[in-house]
This record gives C-alpha cells, sequence and structure tokens, in this order.
C-alpha cells in the first residue's frame, strides 16, 4: 500500500467523521457521547473561559513530565544495574514479568498516607506504572547491543560508566524507544487515573468531577485534550525512532 | 627475555569450567610461542580449534587458566595493555557516529587534545582511503569499508601490537586481497608486530612472515612455518610458484586436524 500515513489519516479522518453522524443523528444518543465537533468547541471554551483551566493543566502535567522523567532515567539505569548482575536479573525476572498483572493502584492509598494528598503521590504512583516497562525494554535493547562494542570498549580501557554513557546508551536508543513509548503512556495513565481517584487539583480530578455531574461537554473536552498531547508525544518520539533507524539502516 | 621478542607466551593453557552438568572444556595450549617485534604472523587453524581464544587472551580480553602471556616483557592481566590494537571480525563500526567521529572515538576517551585527534584522524582516514566518506554514516558504507574505519579506529591509536581476528573474514575474494594489500602496506608504515587470525590459508600465506598453524581443539601449535617473503610484497605474491607449494604445505598439515574437528577422521 502506497503512502501509508495518508491511509492512516484517512482512516482516522473517517472514523471521526463516522462518529460526528452517529451522534448528530441520535444513533448515539447525547447522554452518553457528544459529536467530535463538540467536543473540540468544549475544549476552545474551557481553555479560553475556564477559570480552573490552566491551574489544572499545569498540574496535571507537570506530574505527567515529573513521572516520565522518573520512570525513564532510574528505569534505564536499573535497567543497567540488573544487567550488568545476571544473578540478580534472575531473581527479579519473575517480578518484572508479572508486574502489570498485579493492580499497582492498590498502592496508591499507601502512597496518599506516607507522601499525602498531592503531586508527590500522583508522581511516584505514575512513576510506579512506568518504571517497570522502561527497565524491561532496557534488559532487551541491552540484550540485542552487539557484544562485540563491549570488547572494543575494553581494548579502548574504557572505564564502565563512560562505556554506559558513550556505548551502552547510544548503541541501545533504538531498541529504548519501546520502553520510552510506553513509560509515557503508564506515566499519563497513572497520574489521570490518581487524580480521578483522588487529588485536590488536576485534569484527572476535573474528569471525574464533570463524570460525577453529569458534564459530558467538560469531560470530553478534557478527554480530546488529553488524547491529543499524548498523541503529539508520540508523534514526535515515532518521527524521533524513525530518524534513528533511517540513519542506522539506511543500507 | 630476548631483545626483539614483543610479546612471550609460556605454557598458556585456556579452560572453560564445568557448568549446568557439561564438562570442563579445555579450549587452548598449552602454548609456547613468541612474537619477534615487528613481524607480521598469521594463525590458521580448524574451525573451534581456539584461534580467536588466543587471540583474546593475548589481547588481555580473556585470562589464561595456566601459563603467562607477556607484552613488551610486562605480564598482561586482565586488562588490554597500553599499546596493543584489536580489529574484530564482526562489524565493530558505531552506527551513531560518522566515520571521522568512529576513528576518532578513542582518542577522545585518551585525552588527547583536539589539534593532535584531528591531526591523526586525517592521517589515518586518508591513510585508509576514507577521506570521501568522513561525514558518512557506516549504514552507508559497504563492509569492506567499515571494516576500514575500524582499522583506522585502531591505527589513530598507535598500537604497537595489532591483533586482527578474522577481520576480513565477512568479504568477498577480491576485496580480500586488495585489503590484505592495505594491511600489509600498515604494517610497513607503522612498523607494528601483527598478529591476524584467519581461516584462510592463502590470506595467511600472503600476508605473513610465519605461519603458526594450530590443532583441533585443544588449540597447540603443531607447526610454525617461515614463508620467507620480502617485506615490500603485495596480493601478487599469489601468482609466485612459492606460494602454491606454502599453502599446499599449509593445507597438509592442517588437513587432518580439520578432519578431526569436523568428526571425519
Amino acid at each position: 500500500m502506497k503512502h501509508p500515513a495518508l491511509w492512516r489519516s484517512a482512516i482516522a479522518g473517517g472514523l471521526v467523521l463516522a462518529l460526528e453522524v452517529l451522534c448528530r443523528t441520535g444513533v448515539i444518543n447525547a447522554f452518553t457521547m457528544i459529536p467530535p465537533s463538540k467536543m473540540l468547541v468544549a475544549l476552545a471554551n474551557m481553555m479560553r473561559h475556564a477559570d480552573w483551566f490552566w491551574a489544572d493543566a499545569r498540574y496535571t502535567f507537570q506530574n505527567v513530565a515529573a513521572a516520565i522523567v522518573l520512570s525513564i532515567v532510574p528505569g534505564f539505569l536499573i535497567g543497567l544495574v540488573i544487567h550488568a548482575l545476571p544473578r540478580l536479573r534472575r531473581v527479579l525476572n519473575p517480578v518484572l514479568l508479572s508486574y502489570y498483572s498485579v493492580p499497582t493502584f492498590v498502592f496508591y492509598p499507601l502512597l496518599i498516607v506516607i507522601f499525602g494528598i498531592g503531586q508527590l503521590s500522583l508522581t511516584i504512583m505514575g512513576a510506579m506504572f512506568g518504571v517497570v516497562a522502561m527497565i524491561s525494554s532496557t534488559l532487551t535493547a541491552i540484550d540485542r547491543i552487539p557484544r562485540v562494542y563491549g570488547k572494543v570498549a575494553r581494548v579502548m580501557r574504557i572505564n564502565r560508566w563512560r562505556t554506559a554513557l558513550r556505548i551502552t546508551l547510544p548503541a541501545a536508543t533504538p531498541h529504548l524507544f519501546t520502553g520510552v513509548k510506553l513509560a509515557v503512556a503508564y506515566s499519563v495513565i497513572g497520574v489521570i487515573a490518581g487524580e480521578f481517584i483522588l487529588a485536590t487539583a488536576g485534569l484527572g480530578r476535573r474528569l471525574s468531577l464533570s463524570f460525577n455531574e453529569f458534564d459530558n461537554a467538560t469531560m470530553y473536552g478534557l478527554i480530546l485534550l488529553i488524547f491529543i498531547v499524548v498523541a503529539i508525544i508520540n508523534g514526535v518520539l515515532q518521527r524521533w525512532e524513525a530518524r534513528i533507524y533511517r540513519r542506522w539502516y539506511r543500507a | 627475555m630476548t631483545p626483539d621478542v614483543h610479546v612471550t607466551l609460556k605454557a598458556v593453557t585456556r579452560v572453560y569450567p564445568a557448568h549446568s552438568g557439561h564438562a570442563a572444556v579445555q579450549a587452548l595450549g598449552p602454548i609456547d610461542f613468541g612474537l619477534r617485534r615487528g613481524e607480521f604472523v598469521g594463525v590458521v587453524g580448524p574451525s573451534g580449534c581456539g584461534k580467536s581464544t588466543l587471540l583474546e587472551t593475548v589481547a588481555g580480553l580473556a585470562m589464561p587458566t595456566t601459563g603467562t602471556v607477556t607484552f613488551e616483557g610486562a605480564p598482561v592481566r586482565h586488562q588490554v595493555p597500553d599499546g596493543v590494537g584489536v580489529v574484530f571480525q564482526e562489524d565493530a563500526t558505531f552506527p551513531w557516529l560518522t566515520v571521522r567521529d568512529n576513528v576518532a572515538f578513542g582518542l577522545q576517551r585518551a585525552g588527547v587534545d583536539a589539534a593532535e585527534i584531528t591531526r591523526r584522524v586525517d592521517d589515518a582516514i586518508a591513510f585508509m582511503g576514507l577521506n570521501a566518506f568522513r561525514t558518512a554514516y557506516p549504514s552507508q558504507l559497504s563492509g569492506g569499508m567499515r571494516q576500514r574505519v575500524c582499522i583506522a579506529r585502531t591505527l589513530v591509536l598507535r598500537p604497537r601490537l595489532i591483533l586482527l581476528d578474522e577481520p576480513f573474514g565477512a568479504l568477498d575474494q577480491q576485496t580480500r586481497l586488495l585489503m590484505g594489500e592495505e594491511l600489509l602496506r600498515l604494517w610497513r608504515e607503522t612498523g607494528a608486530t601483527v598478529m591476524l587470525i584467519t581461516h584462510a590459508l592463502d590470506e595467511a600465506a600472503m600476508l605473513s612472515d610465519r605461519v603458526a598453524v594450530m590443532s583441533s581443539r585443544p588449540g597447540r601449535f603443531i607447526s610454525v612455518l617461515e614463508t620467507h617473503w620480502p617485506r615490500e610484497r603485495d596480493s601478487r605474491i599469489v601468482s609466485e610458484p612459492g606460494f602454491g607449494l606454502f599453502t599446499s604445505r599449509l593445507w597438509e598439515l592442517i588437513r587432518d586436524e580439520s578432519r578431526k574437528a569436523l568428526g571425519i577422521a
């Protein structure tokens, strides 16, 4: 199929149009969902007129950004350490494999008890979701690095820290993108869901309030906003990943 | 130590210990050998005889189980000594760096100043005929050119001992011959001692002053033959009558060992 990006856009556009028609014709009732065009208008109105909007958006995206950083950086470093210690890896492997089968949210009340209701609990919640994806991705990425690079580092007598920074990290980069993309997605889920359950501010809390008040315009406007932001982050990562792959494997 | 001996191996063995129900495997030795300063030594042997293990042991990438390796009179232990360069069979170029940055990589690590890095890198790139590809990424180069980048990266560090582990193993015959010529030129101009591990008898015969023939596992030196080629030589030596005789002699020595290695002896 030629021009896959065009096809993708056409399919997405078609689905949005279909949803618009289904909502406008009453096949999907207005109590359940509003048409996408109204979601967009609701979002624009919120951005212009709602006095809470920018403060809540800043609150949420700060939490998400912190959770992403706390997923990716420690996730990569922990992955490096686990990879360097095969016995530790054998011990931890079952935990890493089954981590996402455990409902991590059961720890949210514990985080609130320890850190209180606020940004720290939400950030940690988001990071707890994302960090294991990053650890697993780092392990896979390092496994895929040609062993000869390690020998080259030893021949050049480069110490372990510098090898990690100058060889392991760049060599693993293309394979780390999976982890980074998952860490972003999980961090957003963790933070928004945490805010939804119990928080004093944030878009997740606004979602929860609008859901309880049957305020579909606000609720769908916020869902659209979150969707757009995540799609932009993923789009940027995707382009970056594609660029690296082109440079590395163009032959 | 005899003054002109650059590397000495004394009773070197390498045994892989038993694990997970598998018995211990003696991969190498015992080997006693001396590489003379500035000579080109080829090492040939059947598949799996421990050629690469030997190279890693000489380089300091692996420790001998028993025996000692000395380089310039000092024992080689746990780390690659200063002055030793290794070129591997696998593509070891870094795909995220340009040719220029690949070649400069080791120098930057060694804390050499920027002007000196530029000078050495320019020289090495020119020497290996990569001038037109300085800003290219490895993915834009052929396999032979990537191997030249790896050789240039070793060359800039000015090694006194160059170890090559089947560096042309993945290349076609014509490219191998031409790369062999480049290697001979490099050897002559740098004055380095070179040890080349190869499975290609003609390659070893063309390039080497001496060829060590290894037995099947555990790899030992069953013979070391002098080629008596002039120092100024190139790939045209393969058409000399003596070349065929020398290669035949190598094959005679290695044939039975290869049959043993394949389990058809």
